[in-house]
């Protein structure tokens, strides 16, 4: 009978192809993005109002970690410290920015063997940050670590540097640095590529050279990698943890945290399992990146509009 | 009737280790989680499991393994979900949480068969929550100073007994150009292990266990003498620098360099500074000093323990193997110098010739009249031994922070145990 009705009658299928079809082909991003991300975001709102375990019954106990965490921002306690030390990465870790940017001028340029040294000043991002925050805790090392030998030759030193709370945040995100400037600088390297010769030629008749070439011509055009590069330092900074996890787990005496990692403390670390207050640490995460990812998303919108 | 002979003749058959199986038909699987996952005590472990599964063909064992970190944080999930017939875990307050939320085994009956009432007795504190018993240790092992003899000898010093003899000792140390004390608190429970010793030797045992239990302030003023005491010690430059920065295998070095001359530590750093090149000869051991002549004596003796999950399924097999793990015959066995190399916890067994362990044993049963603490982060909830932890290493490279360091542990106190 399928055989006859088929020419009539065209299925539903078939009518609304078109606009099904993109949703079919999204279906399982969106289902892994619904029970991987959007899901459990809602539940760390939740879980925030909980004091939980990990084991038994959880207790409703409303904002009262949200009001730990003002006491504890109050006493100048590992909360606040954790906030501060965020802040630090996310200033400092800028720097990567224009650090990536001279080295990729700088090895933007048609010499024999280019291609070795790009890999070389791009290897840092292809390691482990394990192993880049292992290189760094021998680097730092108080009794035999290279930068106090280096430093003992100009009569200074030593410095434990990892071992010092004024120090101990600066030394890691200097350790984060490496590997993030070498990122910074592939972005600006493909970024280069694009640039207009003919703009440069222009901007080389008209006379401009030097820094004035690069303000007013190369960077105008470096412009999305520029924002890429701040998208995904921000991104790093605000997510720092394992460097902090190998280098000090959050030591000396609690001073070198930073959110995510007093998070982990709470929450999962030996001594923790304070799941509910560990969500709560989340959510306030969560709220700061939120900032920045609406900033980025909004900014992002008005540039295509604008195209 | 038939199962208590049943169950003295198990417990008899183990304590002599008669050649021929018991005759038990426990049959099914037996599931073991271990987190013995360093080389020899896993094979120690597996050894064990192997004669315990020839006494009884008819269960088939199956034994898993994890790192010994990684089980800390795994044993919430496997406690509740695919849960092993045995697990161990670690005595006294270490197991509250998971006594607390019903998920280990009641093993009191157990303890009430004079195999182990008899035998084990000097562990039973600290298996005990709530009047009952949550599992059976296996082994345990001292702490102490551990200190080179040859350095001592070579500055005319004697084993010191009192906190005047020790800071003497220490000056002398000092002067020489060495350390007295090597330390690394990256990981902060080195830190516990001074507190610990300090505070038992100042204020007593009673004392300390309330402190771990949240009864005392911490602003109190025999807690700031305890801190007082301390204070002498870092202000005379009796601990090597940077200490924060090293775990406690990285601070090894510098007490087998001769950079500093003593380690208060577990006996479990003996078999790592042999291997790095220190003979019998140049290392010895020696109580912790008394401080306060009017309190008794008190040690850290960590147990390391077996549990049954409540969630087990073969509970008559893993009851079967906590008797057999703490007999006295295989007590003896794998905690000797080849094995373990620890202490066992059956008084009917026989310690090795070990002279650390030999010590040891006999500084645990003779002269610690005080009473017998786990460590500080086992004694204390997990909470508070975190925060006062790190409280102690910062006292220990700022010693002079002392009165704020106390008030942000009382605050702690009042926060953590109101609950």
């Amino acid at each position: 009978m399928s055989a006859v009705d088929v020419p009539e009658q065209e299925s539903w299928f078939h009518r609304n192809q078109q606009r099904i079809a993109p949703w079919l082909f999204l279906a399982p991003g969106l289902l892994f993005f619904m029970v991987y991300v959007i899901i459990p975001v809602f539940q760390s709102f939740n879980l925030s109002l909980y004091e939980w375990d990990g084991l038994g019954a959880a207790e409703y106990v409303g904002f009262r970690n949200y009001e730990d965490l003002y006491w504890e921002w109050v006493d100048r306690d590992a909360f606040y410290i954790s906030l501060k030390n965020n802040l630090i990465w996310l200033i400092m870790y800028l720097l990567s920015i224009p650090a990536g940017l001279f080295i990729a001028l700088f090895l933007n340029q048609t010499v024999w063997g280019i291609r070795l040294y790009k890999s070389l000043f791009f290897f840092p991002f292809v390691i482990s940050q394990v192993v880049v925050g292992l290189v760094f805790t021998w680097f730092y090392d108080p009794t035999f670590g290279l930068l106090n030998e280096f430093l003992g030759l100009f009569g200074m030193g030593p410095l434990n540097i990892l071992g010092d709370e004024r120090f101990v945040t600066y030394g890691i995100i200097f350790a984060g640095l490496w590997p993030q400037t070498a990122y910074c600088m592939i972005l600006y390297l493909t970024g280069l590529n694009a640039v207009d010769p003919e703009q440069i030629e222009a901007g080389r008749l008209d006379g401009a050279k030097g820094g004035r070439m690069l303000w007013h011509i190369i960077l105008p055009q470096l412009r999305p990698a520029t924002f890429i590069a701040f998208v995904v330092t921000i991104i790093g900074a605000l997510r720092s943890f394992d460097l902090i996890s190998i280098m000090t787990q959050g030591g000396p005496f609690g001073s070198s945290r930073v959110l995510a990692y007093y998070m982990f403390e709470v929450a999962l670390s030996e001594y923790g399992f304070r799941m509910g207050y560990g969500a709560a640490i989340a959510v306030i995460l969560f709220l700061i990146m939120l900032c920045f990812i609406a900033y980025f998303l909004w900014s992002m919108y008005r540039e295509e509009r604008g195209h | 009737m038939h199962s208590m002979f049943k169950r003295t003749a198990a417990a008899l058959a183990a304590s002599v280790a008669l050649a021929a199986p018991v005759a038990a038909e426990l049959t099914g699987e037996l599931r073991i989680f271990l987190d013995t996952s360093n080389p020899a005590p896993r094979a120690t472990m597996e050894a064990m499991i192997e004669r315990f599964a020839e006494q009884h063909p008819g269960l088939e064992i199956e034994t898993t393994v994890i790192d010994r970190e990684a089980y800390k944080t795994q044993i919430r999930n496997f406690l509740t979900a695919d849960t092993p017939d045995v697990a161990t875990w670690y005595a006294a307050n270490r197991m509250k949480p998971y006594v607390d939320a019903g998920l280990f085994e009641d093993v009191s009956d157990l303890w009430a068969e004079p195999e182990i009432a008899d035998n084990l007795a000097s562990t039973k504190g600290a298996m005990t929550i709530d009047g009952k018993q949550w599992g059976v240790p296996y082994t345990y092992y001292q702490w102490g100073v551990y200190y080179r003899k040859d350095i001592f000898d070579e500055l005319g010093l004697s084993e010191p007994t009192t906190w005047e003899e020790e800071l003497a000792n220490c000056q002398k140390i000092v002067d020489s150009g060495r350390a007295c004390y090597t330390i690394g608190t990256k990981f902060l429970w080195t830190a516990g292990g001074w507190f610990d010793y300090l505070n038992m030797r100042t204020n007593g045992f009673d004392f300390h266990n309330q402190l771990a239990n949240g009864e005392i302030s911490w602003e109190d003023d025999r807690v700031k003498q305890t801190f007082a005491n301390w204070k002498q010690l870092i202000d005379m430059g009796a601990f090597v620098d940077n200490h924060q920065t090293y775990s406690w295998q990285e601070a090894l070095p510098f007490m087998v360099n001769g950079e500093a001359t003593a380690y208060l530590m577990g006996n479990f750093a003996v078999a790592p500074l042999r291997e790095a090149g220190l003979t019998d000869d140049q290392l010895d051991f020696y109580q912790f000093v008394a401080i306060n002549p009017d309190v008794e004596l008190a040690e850290d003796a960590p147990t390391d323990t077996f549990h049954i999950p409540a969630n087990a399924s073969n509970k008559e097999a893993a009851r079967e193997f906590l008797r057999f793990a703490v007999s006295a015959d295989e007590q003896t066995q794998i905690n000797n110098g080849a094995n373990l190399g620890q202490l066992p916890v059956n008084a009917q067994s026989s310690v090795d010739d070990d002279k650390f362990l030999q010590q040891g044993f006999e500084m645990l049963s003779a002269n610690s009249p005080g009473g017998v603490a786990q460590f500080w982060d086992r004694d204390a909830p997990a909470e508070m031994a975190k925060v006062s932890m790190e409280g102690f290493q910062e006292f220990m490279v700022k010693p002079d922070n002392v009165d704020r360091i106390l008030s942000k542990l009382e605050r702690a106190r009042q926060r953590i145990y109101e609950n």
